[in-house]
């Protein structure tokens, strides 16, 4: 492999006219560097220019400015299919009227393959997403599940450098999405290709991705880790749409290099210590994420360095965990308390306008710049 | 009662095919019925029906005859076999046109931007707004001796300082091939068009991705796609080709005698409603065979429908 990157995209924009005769940016100055061997995600809701971002590293559209490079190449205007890539389609796009052996066999068959080396890899394919006997059935006679297995091997068994998939699980059951991804992510590890990963699902993001973009209008919100996008979320907008948060406003009163004190006005108090995003100054208005897992109540008076008093207003169980929506001089928070005692008994539950004590430690929060 | 049949599935599909079977039997089986016994007849020297039972005018339409000129024993006349030669040849060449030149319309349609598809369909449709007699008139005016055709061309010859006497066009076989394939045409276009505007794009996204080229897409992912849309247009083209003699009739005069103007003129010229109703068995039984064996070939396109 020439390059270090299996795929890169420098400071790519794709315009579209509208039908109202608008033009828009669905692509808007996006950079990034997809490393060979990386399970990669776009994460981002509809419209977010995802799937155009993927289109365009297909070969389906071609930027308005900037340019694709695939293995260290620009790609310019060349066609799909003159692409070392391969697409797994959202409706997976099967041909209904070729078997699955022949849908798969097509690839093969373009590239002007022997009919003995065909049905070797071919052979392989199917072994490979546990398909083997399914050779003579049509795409209809199968289930969702199935026909999504069928994408996936029509597109690697082109070998490709760069295999992308555009909401591959989209269409399947909850049950069977979450088993496809461990399959998926345990196939590109076994393969050790670059997958390059469209979805709307966070959690489906975070489960399989080695790195994720989090795109919204257009551009690239942060490009992290999952970890660190859901630990260090860059901006408000990552931390709102990666999991659930609660945000306070407050003022900058001190900080060092990386840590803040900030006066938060529906707590009355200066909290210290709190980890922050860059180029924050002093003085300057933000808000403060808190994650409702990261917050706790606890027993006894709200007496004492991050302790505060609230006010029950209502509390959610549902099975695994308790939410538990508390007031702070009007201000909402939500706290996930994990079921980890059996209990039945109705008093051991909050109740509305209970008096409570929570628990916010510095170390758990994170300082954002207000937008 | 009302009760009952609230109740019965089965009683209520029968009352609702009730009208359609009524219909049918007796607009279509009881003349059928009716064609098959007088088929079988005899003609009355003044031009009745003398119900017997003879296969005289099946032996005539195969042209077999014992009474011949030169005094032989038998002999074969291939005069009416020709006619339905001529019939079927046409039927199939029109058909072959039709398919050449409705797909790649019918492609460009559902190709066409959605706001635009309504717009051509449309006018694929408008001269379906005209009478069928009228428009196949309106083929001889353009293909007649001192017609729009011969004189265009001959202002051109005139322009060039060439000789030119006009084209004999109206009353060729290629005269009643063209009006039968302008009649045709929206008939081919419109269920090419629907299936291929059931064609998912990213069909055509996935066979470029796995690496088809433009005319390789075509021929793997397209065309076997939209095949029941180029089934269907060839039974409804096919079929009504075979028995229509109106374009004959008006573009071929007495040069081009199809199986429908044999039919035609037996029952009113000829007074030999006999004869009439086994040449029209014998056409439907030849359609019948054609679309038969069409479609075990290529099915009537339910196997491959597009995703």
């Amino acid at each position: 492999m020439a390059s270090e990157f299996a795929v890169e995209m420098r400071d790519v924009v794709k315009r579209f006219v509208t039908p109202e005769g608008n033009e828009i940016a669905a692509v808007d100055h996006v950079t990034m560097q997809i490393k060979n061997g990386e399970f990669f995600s776009m994460l981002g809701s509809s419209g977010c220019g995802k799937t155009t971002s993927l289109r365009m590293i297909a070969g389906f559209e071609w930027p308005s400015d900037g340019e694709v490079y695939i293995e260290g190449k620009p790609m310019g205007h060349t066609p799909p299919y003159q692409r070392k890539v391969n697409t797994v389609f959202q409706s997976y796009a099967l041909f209904q009227h070729m078997s699955v052996y022949q849908n798969i066999a097509f690839g093969l068959e373009m590239e002007g393959a022997g009919a003995d080396e065909i049905k070797k890899r071919v052979g392989r394919a199917l072994e490979m997403v546990q398909l083997t006997g399914m050779e003579r059935r049509k795409p209809r006679q199968l289930s969702g599940g199935q026909q999504q297995r069928v994408a996936v091997a029509r597109a690697l068994v082109k070998t490709p450098d760069v295999l992308l998939l555009d909401e591959p699980l989209g269409a399947l059951d909850l049950k069977l999405r979450k088993e496809m991804q461990l399959e998926l992510k345990a196939l590109q590890q076994q393969l050790g290709i670059t997958f390059i990963y469209v979805t709307h699902d966070q959690e489906e993001a975070l489960t399989m991705s080695d790195r994720i973009a989090v795109m919204s209008k257009g551009r690239v919100q942060q490009l992290a880790t999952p970890v660190e996008i859901y630990e260090r979320p860059v901006n408000k907008f990552v931390a709102d749409f990666i999991g659930e948060s609660n945000f306070l406003e407050g003022t900058i009163k001190a900080l060092s290099a990386k840590e803040a004190s900030v006066f938060i006005p529906a707590l009355n108090a200066e909290v210290k210590g709190m980890p922050m995003s860059p180029s924050l100054v002093n003085g300057e208005e933000v808000v403060v994420s808190i994650r409702p897992e990261k917050l706790r109540i606890v027993d006894g008076p709200a007496k004492g360095e991050g302790l505060f008093k609230a006010r029950v207003v209502n509390s959610v169980y549902i099975g695994s965990d308790t939410h538990v929506y508390l007031d702070v001089h009007g201000i909402r928070l939500k706290v996930m308390e994990q079921n980890r005692i059996s209990r039945l008994d109705p008093s051991s539950f909050y109740v509305k306008e209970q008096e409570i004590t929570i628990y916010l430690m510095p170390e758990n929060t994170l300082v954002l710049k207000k937008e | 009662m009302l009760q009952r049949l609230r109740e019965n599935k089965s009683a209520q599909g029968t009352l609702l095919a009730l009208p359609t079977t009524l219909w049918l039997f007796v607009l279509l089986i009881i003349p059928l019925v009716l064609t098959l016994v007088v088929s079988f007849g005899k003609r009355s020297p003044d031009g009745d029906v003398i119900y017997t039972f003879t296969l005289d005018n099946y032996v005539r339409l195969i042209g077999y005859s014992t009474d011949c000129p030169n005094g032989q024993a038998a002999c074969f006349d291939p005069l009416y076999v020709n006619i339905l030669v001529r019939s079927l040849t046409l039927a199939f060449n029109t058909t072959v046109l039709v398919i050449a030149m409705a797909y790649p319309l019918a492609y460009f349609i559902a190709r066409a931007h959605p706001k635009r598809r309504n717009l051509f369909l449309f006018m694929v449709l408008i001269p379906l707004w005209t009478n069928f007699v009228i428009r196949v008139y309106a083929w001889m005016m353009l293909l007649r001796k001192e017609g729009a055709i011969n004189v265009v061309i001959g202002w051109f010859a005139d322009l060039l300082n060439l000789p030119f006497t006009p084209l004999e066009m109206l009353y060729t076989p290629g005269a009643v091939l063209v009006g039968m394939v302008y009649e045709f045409l929206p008939f081919m276009i419109l269920p090419i068009y629907t299936s291929l505007e059931k064609i998912d794009n990213s069909l055509y996204e996935a066979a470029a991705d796995l690496g088809a080229n433009a005319l390789k897409t075509f021929f793997r992912v397209t065309l076997p796609l939209s095949m029941p849309g180029v089934v269907a247009g060839t039974i409804l083209v096919f079929i009504p080709v075979m028995g229509t003699f109106i374009v004959s009739d008006i573009l071929g005069g007495r040069q081009v005698i199809l199986v429908g103007n044999l039919i035609q003129r037996q029952f009113l010229d000829a007074r030999d409603p006999t004869f009439g109703s086994a040449a029209s068995l014998i056409l439907m039984v030849m359609t019948l065979i054609v679309t038969y064996f069409y479609t075990r070939k290529f099915g009537f396109g339910e196997e491959i429908v597009a995703a």
